[in-house]
């Protein structure tokens, strides 16, 4: 009878997650998503602790109390932090996974070819992705050095430590007896994880972020093999596809291929081709620039990594009123690999109050770039490159960028000419109509911001 | 596990798979940061192994201890997740009508 309810709930609440993320697609009804997937998540618990397994609640009422304490100072971490918090509870939740597959084959009860099976790629995906993820957070927290770092034969390496893991799993999965092969198996799926990020680069975390959410969901997923529960391989699954899709937004936003993500070690230093003529850029004061801005009747705003890590967003959401007070239509263009994490930008305006229909997506930007008077950039580079479109020999040849060199100016809003993250020399910061705003993004925004007050309020319109 | 289980199992992961693709290719990139936390939220479906690991008596002291870790981990996301897409999503407004 009780297993006829538990299934009943479990049921229940996969319909729930369902329908959470569904609801998720557009703003108005996201909140309704949200609250769906918590009662999803209640049923499943609830349902849970009704099962005839769980003899006693101590310990788990103790692991409830520490989650939460943990839980909420993660939630209430501010937007900046966001793609290292994702990476830290990437990690949180492969481990889970990999523990629990981990006891599952210590239990030892009735482990057959697929059990086995099954629990080799909960622990190895488990545990390559909790490792994975806790370097993906180092690196986005900067407690580890974000450039890529590559060695001979890295690739190679890397590859045998998989290959091993993999070929030891398939001889336990033959002889679960062998149980001396699994702490061999965790390690070597460990040592994988750190050793797939460190090539890595900050540039590449949207897309490497994904790929682990989608590996956090494979192991969820794998779990619910092993334990013949239909729920855990639904939600695993759902979570899974999504990383999946999102991971595949972000390669061709970079037109890049998976293989070349994890194995480019894309953002290593071009030997940079000094060869040629001395480029001659130009510079604006804020004075000159808040001018322009004044008189224009467009301007678009296209943010970048570089104002998330000067904390400008709140600067900007000012210039935005400001202008905005001044009867110019202000948007902003959103590149979608812009920033650490998928919709990494659209999180931060809208923390600074932005309304969200001022954000574009990189087609619709695209198509109102040449009506633009100004565009602005803010701490973006790579994507604003027009040697993406022109350059057959630039690295980023063929990746989609926004077209903001057919503004009718352009500004940038960068410390120096000095490349980017990638080490590729822009060349929309030499052409005639770009003006470079040399500063610290928050610091010269908050200028404009002041002059363009000073204007309004000198009264004269 | 037998092979009807597994083949069921295999069809369940199979539809879910496509469900999750037809869902969300929907998602607007607009809320790609909170579609990535409820996801994560999501798959801290974890928690029902994990309890029912943590909640056994018949076993040696140091499952339970996997167990329990595990309940724990599953739980930061769970109150993690939730509560930062809630507070994520809190944060989109559309223009206010404009001021007199």
């Amino acid at each position: 009878m009780n297993d006829h309810v538990i299934h009943g709930l479990y049921m229940a609440s996969a319909a729930c997650f369902i329908l959470a993320l569904k609801w998720l697609s557009a703003v108005p009804t996201a909140k309704r998503g949200v609250l769906t997937g918590i009662l999803g998540m209640a049923l499943a618990v609830g349902g849970t602790l009704l099962a005839p397994e769980i003899e006693h609640y101590r310990w788990i009422l103790v692991a409830f109390a520490v989650g939460g304490l943990i839980g909420v100072p993660m939630a209430l971490m501010p937007m900046t932090a966001v793609p290292q918090r994702t990476a830290l509870s990437h990690a949180f939740g492969a481990l889970a996974a990999a523990l629990v597959g981990t006891a599952e084959f210590y239990l030892g009860h009735e482990l057959t070819t697929f059990k086995m099976a099954a629990i080799g790629v909960e622990v190895v995906l488990g545990f390559l992705t909790f490792t994975a993820s806790l370097m993906a957070f180092g690196k986005l927290q900067e407690l580890l050095p974000t450039r890529p770092i590559t060695y001979r034969g890295q690739n190679i390496v890397n590859l045998a430590v998989l290959a091993a893991a993999l070929a030891l799993t398939v001889l336990l999965v033959l002889d679960p007896g062998k149980t001396y092969l699994f702490p061999v198996i965790a390690a070597l799926a460990l040592v994988f994880g750190v050793s797939l990020i460190i090539p890595i680069g900050g540039a590449d975390m949207p897309t490497v972020i994904s790929l682990l959410n989608s590996y956090a969901g494979l192991s969820a997923s794998a779990m619910g093999f092993v334990l013949n529960n239909k729920l855990l391989i639904i939600a695993g699954a759902l979570d899974g596809s999504s990383g999946f899709i999102l991971s595949i937004i972000m390669c061709r936003a970079m037109n890049r291929s998976f293989t070349n993500v994890l194995f480019g070690a894309f953002g290593q230093v071009q030997p940079a081709a000094v060869a040629g003529e001395q480029k001659q850029a130009r510079s604006a004061s804020p004075e000159e620039a808040a001018a322009l801005l004044e008189s224009a009747n467009s301007v678009m705003i296209v943010p970048g990594y570089g104002m998330a890590v000067a904390q400008a967003q709140h600067s900007v959401k000012e210039l935005f009123d400001v202008l905005t007070e001044k009867g110019v239509d202000v948007k902003f263009a959103i590149h979608p690999v812009a920033g650490r994490m998928p919709g990494h930008m659209n999180v931060l305006l809208a923390e600074a109050d932005i309304p969200y229909d001022r954000l574009l997506e990189m087609d619709d930007a695209n198509s109102e770039l040449p009506q633009t008077d100004v565009a602005l950039v803010i701490g973006a580079n790579d994507v604003t490159n027009p040697a993406a479109r022109t350059n057959k020999a630039s690295p980023i040849y063929g990746m989609p960028i926004l077209d903001v060199d057919k503004a009718k100016t352009v500004m940038v809003i960068k410390r120096s000419l000095n490349p980017g993250f990638a080490g590729i020399d822009n060349e929309l910061y030499y052409l005639d109509k770009t003006l470079m705003l040399f500063g610290d993004a928050k610091a010269f925004t908050t200028q404009l911001v002041k002059q363009l007050a000073g204007n309004s309020s000198g009264g004269f319109h | 596990m037998n092979i009807d289980q597994l083949l069921s199992s295999c069809y369940v992961f199979m539809l879910a798979t496509f469900v999750g693709l037809e869902v969300i290719r929907r998602v607007s990139p607009l809320l790609h940061t909170p579609l990535m936390s409820l996801t994560n939220a999501i798959s801290a479906i974890t928690v029902v192994g994990s309890l029912l690991i943590a909640g056994r008596t018949d076993q040696p002291v140091g499952i339970t201890v996997l167990g329990t870790v595990a309940v724990a981990a599953s739980t930061i996301n769970i109150v993690g997740g939730y509560l930062i897409t809630y507070r994520m999503l809190a944060m989109f407004k559309k223009r206010a009508p404009h001021k007199p």
